[in-house]
């Protein structure tokens, strides 16, 4: 028995074995090499020099560092939530056995296969100050409340004002919500009708349904889809990147509003060369995302429902 | 849900909602599109309209034009999409079979390092993997770009896995009786069977490399090797946001070939974001 487990494992092992050097090259390599770096002043061009933990003191002292935390943090808080209502509000609508739900379907999910390049593109134009869409929309509505309280608000310029980039960024990003959205309708649709067809016996209306059904029911979907907006969202960089025209005008958009952790990192590393630099903000950062993705998992541990598992 | 259930004035705010909704998420493509067929002077005009006063279907060529290399760029993409879905479907199915087909101690525990690495974020381990690419002497050629892909990845190895998991276990028992071996088995048996979950891998690596943008972006130095995706990102910086009608033209050009996939293959997109989010 025991021999034909160890032929097994050489068996099992083998077939992985692509993988295994995929997980040493780009995973075990990195992060070693990575905690290796962080304790020298390293670039491209010259040999890594030991230096201790200057590197970290720098950043501690480094405000463009924090600046670009607060700036990921910040637009996390706030982008993932707002994402995640807006995905279960989507496939709560579509859950109802509506006319034409393929249509509506394909439509909000549509816009979340439009690359990321594209993306930054286009919500460039619609969000331009002068000729953008977006203002052109809500121009009426400014009017309206101008002349009600007789002050004069003016339009936004959503890419050059330090304050409107990240709401721009926030607004552009919730147009690609359909992937969450399609995950959230296949978790909808594996809620068993039994337990629907009680609730409704008992007399309970849509809202008590949704709040002691549909929710519960459904926590898998959301700690799946709040974990990978989590990680999404910490690794935002295409975007910004394009929607300020980052080739031109720096990565980092107006007052280092758009200045994300990944944007610093892609600085540091591609602008300074300072790569033990990079490596020691990388290394920061891993620890965050780990801690992060652990406690939510830890946090909804309890409260998570598994249907028959 | 039904709604038949619902009261009428429940049923009007399920529709208005529906349309509200289904009117803005329209409307961006709307106006994409409506930009891409204007003559210059109307793109940059007050109010706006929506409808052109004449449709300018030659700004798609002259878009193309403009952006100098963008056949060059589409091969380039194409070139990369294709040796990337090849080579993730055929790693990543021989890893999800290592994982799920044979018995082994110590199986279990290993897949979850494989999961666990889904959760680690590019651009944190960039500067090593682009350091080791140095070494390698691959900066500036396609290969930092799609060998990875020849060795596995987390999210398509999970998605197949989950699927061979799935197939009883009889079918490849009589198989292995007969002494056929694990090879045999997995190409014989189990990648016959699993077609649609590996037509959803390839489908997913390749929209991956189509919109990859980091990527091309660091490793590749000369502009006769850019994707598309930077290629696009080079026209708009190259004239500084002006011309949009040709870069609406250009962005649909881009998106173009991914929505004709999504109708081509619209079960697989869906089994593939279910099945990857269904057991997190």
């Amino acid at each position: 028995m025991s021999h034909f487990k160890r032929r097994n494992r050489l068996k099992g092992i083998l077939f992985i074995s692509p993988w295994i050097l995929g997980f040493i090259a780009f995973s075990v390599y990195p992060i070693v090499s990575s905690i290796i770096f962080a304790f020298t002043d390293y670039s491209v061009l010259s040999s890594p020099i030991y230096i201790g933990t200057a590197n970290f003191e720098d950043i501690a002292f480094d405000d463009i560092f924090w600046k670009s935390m607060v700036n990921t943090l910040g637009f996390s808080i706030v982008s993932v939530p707002i994402n995640l209502i807006l995905a279960c509000g989507l496939a709560l609508l579509l859950n109802f056995n509506i006319h034409a739900k393929g249509l509506f379907r394909t439509l909000f999910f549509l816009p979340s296969l439009v690359p990321m390049v594209c993306l930054g593109v286009i919500w460039r134009w619609l969000l331009n100050g002068e000729l953008g869409l977006v203002n052109q929309m809500i121009q009426p509505a400014l009017e309206l409340v101008s002349w009600l309280f007789d002050t004069s608000i003016s339009a936004p310029s959503w890419l050059e004002d330090p304050l409107f980039t990240k709401p721009g960024l926030v607004i552009a990003g919730m147009w690609g919500v359909g992937h969450s959205m399609v995950i959230f309708l296949a978790g909808m649709q594996e809620a068993p009708k039994s337990l629907y067809e009680a609730a409704e016996i008992d007399g309970a209306g849509f809202w008590s349904k949704l709040r002691h059904v549909t929710i519960p029911m459904l926590t898998p979907y959301i700690l799946f889809n709040l974990v990978m907006g989590i990680i999404g969202s910490f690794q935002i960089f295409a975007m910004p990147y394009v929607l300020i025209d980052g080739a031109n005008q720096g990565a980092d958009g107006p007052g280092r509003s758009l200045l994300f952790t990944a944007t610093y990192i892609f600085q540091k590393t591609f602008r300074d060369w300072d790569m033990g630099y990079a490596c020691a903000i990388s290394l920061i950062f891993i620890a965050l995302i780990a801690t992060l993705t652990l406690s939510v998992m830890k946090l909804t541990e309890h409260k998570t429902y598994y249907a028959g598992k | 849900m039904d709604t038949h259930k619902l009261s009428r004035t429940g049923n009007l705010i399920l529709y208005t909602l529906l349309i509200l909704f289904a009117i803005s998420f329209a409307m961006p493509f709307a106006w994409m599109l409506s930009t891409a067929l204007k003559p210059l002077e109307e793109t940059m005009s007050l109010p706006s309209r929506w409808i052109p006063s004449k449709l300018q279907w030659q700004n798609f060529s002259e878009a193309i034009d403009s952006m100098g290399l963008f056949w060059r760029y589409t091969w380039n993409t194409l070139y990369l999409c294709v040796v990337s879905s090849f080579g993730a479907t055929a790693s990543s199915a021989l890893a999800a079979y290592g994982f799920s087909r044979i018995d082994w101690p110590g199986r279990d525990r290993i897949f979850m390092f494989c999961v666990s690495t889904m959760t680690i974020p590019f651009p944190v381990i960039m500067v090593p993997v682009y350091t080791l690419f140095r070494e390698l002497g691959w900066i500036g050629s396609f290969k930092p770009l799609w060998v990875p892909f020849f060795l596995g990845n987390a999210f398509s190895i999970f998605l197949l896995r989950q699927f061979f998991m799935a197939i009883p276990k009889d079918i490849t028992e009589a198989a292995r009786i007969d002494g056929a071996s694990e090879l045999r088995i997995f190409f014989q048996i189990i990648l016959p069977m699993s077609r649609s979950a590996l037509l959803v891998v390839a489908l997913f690596t390749f929209m991956f490399v189509w919109n990859d943008f980091l990527g091309p972006m660091i490793y590749l130095t000369e502009q006769k090797q850019y994707t598309l995706a930077l290629g696009l990102q080079a026209f708009q910086s190259q004239q500084a946001g002006t011309e949009w009608h040709y870069l609406m033209a250009a962005s649909t050009l881009m998106i173009l070939p991914l929505v004709f996939l999504f109708f081509l293959a619209q079960k697989s997109f869906i089994q593939g974001i279910t099945t990857t989010g269904m057991k997190a």
